[in-house]
Order: C-alpha cells, then structure tokens, then sequence
C-alpha cells in the first residue's frame, strides 16, 4: 500500500515536472540545436536567449510593465479589501450575503464579457495602454478574491479581542491597525501572494487593455509567436523567467496554497 | 455571533464602488449595445430585442457551446478523481509534504499563456518530447492539423494544469480528520475501499464542492491556453466560448450581436454560481 502511494505520487509529479524541464532544457539551446533535432539535454549551452531577453528593451520593458501593474493592483487589492473582509467576518448588515454573493459572481466571470466595455470605459476616461487601466481591470477578480481570503483569515481570530481591546479604550483604527492587521500577518501574506498571481497569469484583459508603451511580458511573448519565424529558445527563455516570481514566493506560502486558490473556503 | 450593525456597510463601501465601477458600468455598456444597431457613435437605432434572437440561432453560439460543455464535463470527469488519488497519495509526515507541496502548486503558478507555449513546443513532432515520441511510436500525431489530436493536447493540458488545484483541496480536506477516525476503522478491520467511502469521501464534500465549482467556472472560460496552443483551429475544433466571443467583439466589431452572445454567457454562469453557493452556504450553516 505504502509503495503503490509513493509510486502513483512520483509518476504524478514526473507528469508536472516534465514539460517544465522541456522548457528550461529549450531556453538554453541555440536555435540551431533546437531545430536541428531531438536532444535530452543542452549539448551546447549557451545563454544566449537569456541575453536576448535582459539587452532588448522590448523584452525587458515588457517585464517592468507587467511588475508595475502587478503590484499596483496587489496594493489596491489588499487596500480595500481589509476593511470589506473585516466587516463580513464580524457583523451582519443589511444585505450582507447578497454582497457577497455578488463578489463571488465578479470572480467567475468570464473575462471575455467585460472585454469590450473595459476596452471602451478605458479608452474613455484616457487610461488606455497604461498599467494603472490594466491594474484596475484585474480588481475585477482579484478584489473578490481578496475579501474571501482575508475573511477567511479573519473570522479564525476570536471575537473576544476585539471587545477587549474596545474596553481598554482603543478606537477603531488604532485597533484595526496597531493590534488587529498584525495578529493575521500570514492572511495578508497569502492574500498578497495571490493577488500577485492572479494578476501575473491572466493575459486576456492585459493584452487587449495595452497596446506599446504599456505591453505586458504575457502579451510580448504571443506576438512573438504570431510573427513569421518563431524564435523558440528566447520564447523559452521568456516562460522560464515568466516563471520565476512565482516558484521564488510559493515556498512562504505553501501551508496556504490550498486555502487561496479556494477563496478562503477550506 | 455575529452582531448586527449596518455601519459595516462604511467599511464595505471602497470595495462597492471599486467593483461597481469595474463591473456595474460595463455590464450596463453590454446591455446598452445587445439593444441598439451601432453604425458610428452618432448613428444608432433602438432594436430591442433583435440581436437576442439572432444569437440564439446562430450556428457559432450554437457551436462553441456544445463544445464547451463536452469541453467543461471531460476536464471534471479526469479532474476530480485524479487529484482525490494524488491527494490521498500525498506523504502524510515529513520532508516529503513540503517537497509534493511545493512541485504539486508549481503547474498553478505557470502564467496561463506559458502553460500554451510549453505544450505548443513538447507536442511537436519535430521538437518536442510528446509529440517526437508519439510519432516515433508510429502514431500520427499532429495537434495544429488533426482536430482529435488537438482536442486530446488541450485536454491534456488542462489537466497538467489544473489537477494540482484539485488534489491540493483535497489535500487539505483530508488533512482535517481527526486520527481518531483512523483507528476506529482499524480496530472494525475497515478495508481501504470503506475508509474512502465513509470516512474520506464525506469529510471531503465541502471541498470537493468547491472544487467542481473553480474547476467548472474556469474551464468554462478557457481562454488563454488553446488560443496560445491552437489558436481555435484546427478549423474550429477547439475554439471555446471565449474565444468565439472575443473573435466578435474585437475581431469583427460586431457589437449587438457579442453584446447579446455575452449576457447570455454571463447568465448561464450566474445561474451556475448560484447553484453551487447555495449548496456551500448551507453546508456552512450546518456547521
């Protein structure tokens, strides 16, 4: 028994980790090699593509677009949703479960639905191929996701000190932020982790919200593959740092993986 | 107990009107566009509801929907029964849970549209792993011309890429029995088959249920990853909703018609959210 486990658990991850290999293998070939036939491993490896990638502006400004309306969404995320997530996971108010209902819905939607309006909204009010347009646009589903989290999160610290800290006299922001944010540290990390994320993955909104100055790595990788000749090893090179800041974070968060990618439900 | 206070309503607040402004105006642009004939922004004619039963006979809705239900069942029927065997394959005690926790979430952190380009490369038959294989086995394999072969690829895919989601829930649903449980079936000589069945399987409802409701939203709004692999084609074998609906608005400016295609879409998801938040609400007031 314990061997037929430990065998369907190590060919389940052979089945994970092979495709990824292929692709860090194909980011340190030469096109040449690449094209020239099936090898198992770099003969010549050469970094080459990766040089591609950090010296060309195209590529390494893609980068910074994506970094800078990653993080912008991740502060406007958590911003407003520490509140929000407070206020479900300790009082009922007047339409509560509708609201949350609600919530629910904005992250199952298909991104596909809000596509024109997004684009025309955008275009409208001049944000248009900024990261901010991009930024706001993943609040979509990320706020939500946030604010089920985090509730989550919350509604697991007892009751008590709250009205403890009240009767020593604090106010309400002074115990929301000197007492109450530090006791769900780990939440704030998770929740921050998958906003992170979240944003990081999606390409649908990212492209069509972007066109030059502000263009994503997500949407620079697939006109790459649109043009004539597909340059494979730079595109390699390309997901294999796409990858990176999520394997360089998952290790802080890995006890609460499940819990994040379950809004908060498990 | 919670306390009633509707002043929660202030701290709510940011979030309504963030959501309300990324979600409430655009919708209300959907519905403005599925009831007008849209020429330039000065010509536009009232149509009423023209552009609904128009979309409900066109082939192409008709089309990517059949597809991307038999899409949505065959991702749940492999999804859910292998990632509860990963979970209950997972090592129980140490240096081996973080290591599967960590490879196991790996799948989940890939940029969708990287996921696409690693199966674009290793189910080629002239570059990639896979596909050399398969070829060199003396099977015909070519996912951008044969449309079974694709649909087999971005299946596959998929569950490469999302079977850890699964697996890590159950993981997690597990995880919460008590040892308790364990040696009670031990001392009634329980075998394997009914420690699952009455003692796994139900503590691992709730869950599941969320699990089949992330894995069918998700999945019913594929986008990224066929149109990176495929593209739609071969023909449109695998061209999903999404990408139908994309095609109209931004391909061919087609508003009324995408406008009505999109609210139809957006209902038969807010009828399928509902019924399962229904089904988790009640579970949690259970207890």
């Amino acid at each position: 028994m314990r061997l037929r486990k430990s065998l369907v658990m190590l060919v389940y991850l052979l089945f994970v980790l092979v495709p990824i290999y292929w692709l860090v293998n194909m980011s340190f070939k030469s096109n040449r090699e690449i094209l020239g036939g099936l090898t198992l491993w770099p003969t010549t490896p050469t970094l080459d593509n990766y040089r591609v990638i950090f010296t060309e502006p195209t590529w390494y400004m893609s980068y910074l677009n994506s970094l800078s309306y990653v993080s912008m969404n991740m502060l406007i995320s958590l911003l407003v949703a520490l509140p929000a997530a407070y206020a479900f996971s300790r009082y009922r108010f007047l339409g509560d479960k509708h609201m949350f209902f609600w919530l629910l819905t904005n992250r199952m939607a298909p991104p596909a639905v809000f596509l024109l309006p997004f684009f025309q909204l955008y275009s409208a009010v001049g944000l248009f191929d900024t990261p901010i347009a991009v930024a706001l646009a993943h609040c979509l589903f990320n706020v939500p996701l946030a604010v089920w989290i985090l509730e989550g999160f919350m509604s697991s610290v007892p009751k008590e000190i709250d009205e403890t800290a009240y009767i020593d006299g604090y106010t309400f922001p002074k115990f929301f932020i000197r007492i109450f944010l530090p006791m769900i540290r780990p939440g704030i990390g998770v929740t921050a982790f998958f906003c992170f994320m979240f944003s990081w993955v999606e390409l649908l909104l990212a492209r069509t919200l972007t066109s030059v100055d502000a263009k994503p790595i997500v949407a620079q990788m697939t006109r790459t593959v649109s043009a004539s000749g597909i340059d494979w090893g730079v595109l390699a090179a390309a997901g294999v740092v796409a990858l990176l800041p999520g394997i360089a974070v998952i290790y802080f968060v890995r006890n609460h993986v499940a819990k994040g990618f379950a809004l908060g439900r498990v | 107990m919670k306390t009633y206070n509707n002043k929660a309503w202030w701290l709510v607040l940011p979030v309504f009107v963030l959501v309300a402004f990324s979600a409430i105006i655009p919708m209300m642009t959907v519905v403005n566009y599925s009831v007008q004939d849209i020429f330039d922004p000065s010509t536009r004619y009232f149509v009423g509801t023209e552009w609904y039963r128009e979309i409900l006979v066109d082939p192409r809705l008709h089309d990517s929907l059949v597809r991307q239900f038999i899409y949505s069942f065959c991702v749940l029927a492999i999804e859910v029964p292998l990632g509860i065997v990963v979970a209950l394959s997972m090592p129980r005690r140490g240096l081996g849970v973080p290591f599967s926790l960590i490879l196991l979430s790996l799948p989940l952190l890939v940029p969708w549209n990287v996921v696409g380009t690693i199966w674009q490369i290793i189910g080629r038959e002239d570059i990639g792993l896979y596909g050399w294989t398969l070829n060199s086995l003396g099977l015909d394999y070519n996912y951008a011309s044969n449309p079974r072969d694709a649909w087999i690829t971005v299946l596959v895919m998929d569950v490469w890429h999302w079977t850890s989601l699964v697996a890590l829930l159950c993981y997690s649903g597990l995880r919460s029995i008590p040892d308790v449980y364990y040696q009670a079936a031990r001392i009634d000589r329980a075998s394997h088959w009914a420690v699952f069945r009455f003692i796994q399987l139900p503590k691992l409802k709730n869950v599941l249920l969320i699990a089949v409701m992330l894995r069918f939203m998700d999945s019913f709004m594929i986008y990224t990853e066929p149109f990176v692999l495929t593209g739609g084609g071969p023909g449109t074998a695998t061209t999903f909703l999404s990408q139908t609906l994309t095609q109209m608005a931004l391909g061919q400016f087609d508003l009324g018609r995408a406008a009505a295609f999109s609210l139809i879409y957006f209902l038969i998801i807010l009828l399928v959210t509902w019924v399962f938040y229904t089904a988790m609400t009640h579970n949690d007031d259970k207890g």
